[in-house]
């Protein structure tokens, strides 16, 4: 630190959310990731950046693509890496996640990436442990990685994202993936909106700086890009929508709604898809799909964080994954 | 004779003197230094210099209010069944250290007091407490479950003085209807959590912004104003009494508002905390902010205060709810609702009420004693002589540091940990006798 930069791009001790960081802390982030991106294309994919570094995957949510992807992350950089499933809570397990959290802590880890079905578990832990912790997505809160790699794939495309006008479509209210990307995009400086039956729009969100869509028609022809959100089934028994089959005729992306779109919209998705409901196959598979580099993506964002919050400097990537660190 | 003497002030014990207190009696405006004297349990006299009688103990009130003693309409003691997070004992001494001389217990304990012989038992310990006095309020509908009407005139006979299935709202419209004609025999009241439970969901926090940004489930206002809309109606209906709960919600004030032009029988009461906070205090997951009705948004709160103002909203209550800290030290969604309420009531009410200006020292008495009496037909809020000695002596000034630590209750989970309030309670005489007094550090040390 001779130049004075804080360690880890000045992110703090955890990644929680996006809320709490600045547009700038996240153009860092997403610079970091730049250098990471090609160490998955060689022959062999490791470099020595967290060598010595434990890491916990702690997934309290079954979880594949994630999971996989911070593994992916971790064991390319070199750190030994546990992984934890647990079903239910921690409450239904027995145990409380305070008490989880110590008993990890007296192993002497370095880092946790958790996966939790209550808004808030991943703050909860950072207050309560001196490790690093990354959120892998907290209840309806926040899913910080996967917004950050959302962006990257945005930028990869546009090349800039500032003024770029991205609506998200589906079920806003339970999703964590959009509250991330609503807080990221903004804070880069893009325009955001959100569209879906007024069921799952939560009450309030026009307050933090985005605006509504009431039809899919209109959010289409607004976009630069579509963020379409996976809708849970279960939405339907909850009685949040009439059925599956109306949800793809009002709100689903066709490749028929899009003939109205701007010839340069790009369609992303966080998977897991539900072909049929809220997109359809030809959009997924189609040219405008960003959905196979937003996974790309995923693993050199996580390696950015993981790189970062263990210290790393930002300008020192490059360096670092060439083993000189 | 009995080898034990009698407590001063108490019935058959010696008399005592409150000797240049200020005494404040917004019963009957009065406002002025003076003493007090307390026989046998009973205001002798009160106003002008007394002469100490014969064996007379001083109590020296100097620089100190002396005012009728509070009463809270609503606080959960938790016994039997929650020991580890308060008992009748501990809570009532809380409620003795907080200034209040009367306390309503709600019946959501486990199992809950649906019948006279828990009625009886809460009476009982309430008694043996030597704190505040201990007022058992008895299910509305047995087990609380909302279906079938609890023995009321059996527990009022053993003690009860009002019913209520707080904790879950009285969600049958027509056993509400029921209930409220019923009771009119005994002359009580029906005490209702005003919640549309198809509304408030599993909502763990108010439904708005901060909801949305945090990824919890939130609770409309409609939740509670719908509910508090229709039973205005079903108190209009049968003319019984109906008392709203912890009043959260600006359009629940309107609904009360109404009622009250219109003249029908029904009360309510705010507590502190949403006197004091928003739904911003939930910020960082505090499950010290987690409660039911939720903290609302600003308009909400300038809402319900100036309904206390009006008196549109008749009394503060606490709805003091202790829990153990490993049950607040959890996930949010998994957090039991509430905080304990009765030692820092004081406190927040001069804070948040009579140093802004909203209302008088005299107004705040009047909301924590006087009005509570008088909508429940209690003996007591007066310094009138003959009634109860239940007398509460506070330093209007004095400002401290909220303590967590230091409360006489067994649970700590309040969001006022480390505030600094002003107004704190020295002296509680309960029936004359002393059932609190502040422990004053040695001054000589």
């Amino acid at each position: 630190m001779r130049d004075g930069t804080p360690p880890g791009a000045g992110l703090g001790k955890d990644l929680v959310g996006l809320e709490g960081l600045t547009g700038e802390q996240i153009r860092t982030i997403l610079d970091t990731a730049e250098p990471f991106k090609e160490i998955s294309e060689r022959r062999i994919k490791k470099v020595p950046v967290l060598r010595g570094k434990t890491i916990v995957n702690l997934f309290f949510e079954p979880s594949t693509r994630t999971r996989i992807s911070f593994e992916f992350a971790e064991k390319r950089l070199s750190a030994d890496t546990v992984n934890i499933s647990a079903t239910g809570s921690s409450v239904q397990k027995g145990e409380t996640l305070v008490d989880t959290a110590r008993t990890l802590e007296a192993m002497r880890i370095d880092m946790v990436v958790m996966r939790h079905g209550s808004s808030g578990a991943a703050r909860f832990l950072a207050d309560r442990i001196p490790s690093n912790v990354i959120n892998g997505g907290d209840g309806q809160h926040e899913h910080p990685t996967q917004a950050l790699l959302d962006l990257l794939t945005l930028r990869d495309r546009f090349g800039e994202l500032e003024g770029l006008k991205v609506c998200i479509v589906g079920d806003i209210l339970h999703s964590r993936v959009a509250r991330s990307n609503i807080w990221g995009l903004l804070k880069v400086g893009a325009e955001v909106a959100v569209c879906g039956p007024r069921t799952l729009i939560p009450l309030g969100i026009e307050e933090l700086g985005v605006s509504v869509f009431g039809r899919v028609e209109e959010a289409i022809e607004w976009s630069d890009a579509l963020y379409v959100l996976r809708l849970q089934l279960e939405r339907m028994k909850a009685g949040f929508i009439p059925s599956v089959r109306e949800y793809n005729r009002v709100f689903g992306v066709s490749a028929e709604r899009l003939e109205r779109a701007r010839e340069d919209l790009v369609v992303l998705h966080p998977g897991p898809m539900n072909r049929g409901v809220e997109i359809d196959s030809d959009v997924a598979d189609g040219p405008r799909s960003m959905i196979l580099p937003q996974v790309t993506n995923g693993v050199a964002v996580r390696m950015a964080v993981l790189y970062l919050l263990a210290g790393g400097k930002p300008e020192a990537a490059e360096a670092a994954k060439q083993g000189e660190a | 004779m009995s080898s034990r003497p009698r407590p001063a002030g108490g019935p058959g014990g010696r008399p005592v003197l409150l000797k240049g207190g200020r005494l404040l009696d917004p019963s009957r405006d009065v406002d002025g230094v003076g003493d007090l004297l307390v026989v046998d349990g009973r205001i002798e006299a009160a106003g002008g210099t007394l002469e100490p009688p014969e064996g007379c103990e001083m109590l020296d009130a100097d620089g100190l209010v002396v005012a009728p003693g509070f009463i809270d309409l609503h606080v959960h003691l938790r016994e039997p069944g929650g020991e580890h997070k308060e008992t009748i004992l501990t809570g009532a001494r809380a409620a003795a250290a907080g200034g209040f001389t009367t306390v309503w217990t709600m019946p959501n304990t486990d199992p809950p007091i649906d019948d006279p012989a828990a009625v009886g038992f809460v009476r009982a310990e309430g008694e043996r407490a030597g704190g505040a006095r201990v007022m058992p309020i008895g299910a509305a509908s047995l087990d609380l479950a909302g279906e079938r009407m609890t023995e009321i005139g059996e527990m009022v006979a053993a003690g009860a003085v009002a019913v209520s299935d707080d904790g879950h709202p009285i969600w049958n419209a027509g056993l509400l209807r029921r209930l409220l004609e019923y009771t009119q025999t005994f002359g009580i009241p029906v005490l209702q959590h005003s919640e549309v439970r198809e509304l408030a969901g599993f909502g763990v926090m108010n439904e708005g912004k901060v909801s949305t940004a945090l990824g919890l489930r939130g609770q409309p206002n409609a939740a509670e104003a719908a509910m508090v809309a229709r039973d205005i109606q079903l108190a209009e209906l049968t003319g019984g009494h109906l008392h709203v709960c912890h009043v959260s919600a600006r359009q629940t004030v309107e609904q009360l508002r109404m009622a009250r032009e219109r003249g029908l029988s029904v009360t309510s009461e705010v507590t502190p905390h949403h006197l004091a906070l928003t739904e911003t205090a939930v910020r960082g997951y505090r499950t010290d902010a987690k409660m039911n009705p939720p903290l609302r948004t600003e308009e909400d709160r300038e809402a319900v205060r100036q309904g206390l103002v009006d008196g549109v909203i008749d009394v503060i209550a606490t709805d003091h709810a202790p829990h153990h800290y490993e049950e607040k030290e959890r996930e949010f969604d998994d957090a039991p609702f509430g905080i304990v309420g009765l030692e820092t009531a004081l406190g927040l009410g001069m804070c948040e009420l009579v140093e802004p200006g909203h209302l008088s020292l005299a107004g705040l008495v009047d909301r924590m004693s006087c009005s509570p009496a008088r909508i429940m037909g209690i003996d007591a809020g007066t310094l009138r002589p003959g009634s109860p000695a239940d007398i509460v002596l506070f330093d209007p000034e004095e400002r401290w540091t909220v303590e967590p630590e230091a409360f006489l209750s067994r649970s700590r989970n309040t969001p006022f940990g480390g505030r600094e309030l002003t107004g704190r309670v020295h002296v509680t005489l309960v029936g004359g006798v002393e059932r609190y007094r502040r422990s004053v550090p040695d001054e000589a040390a």
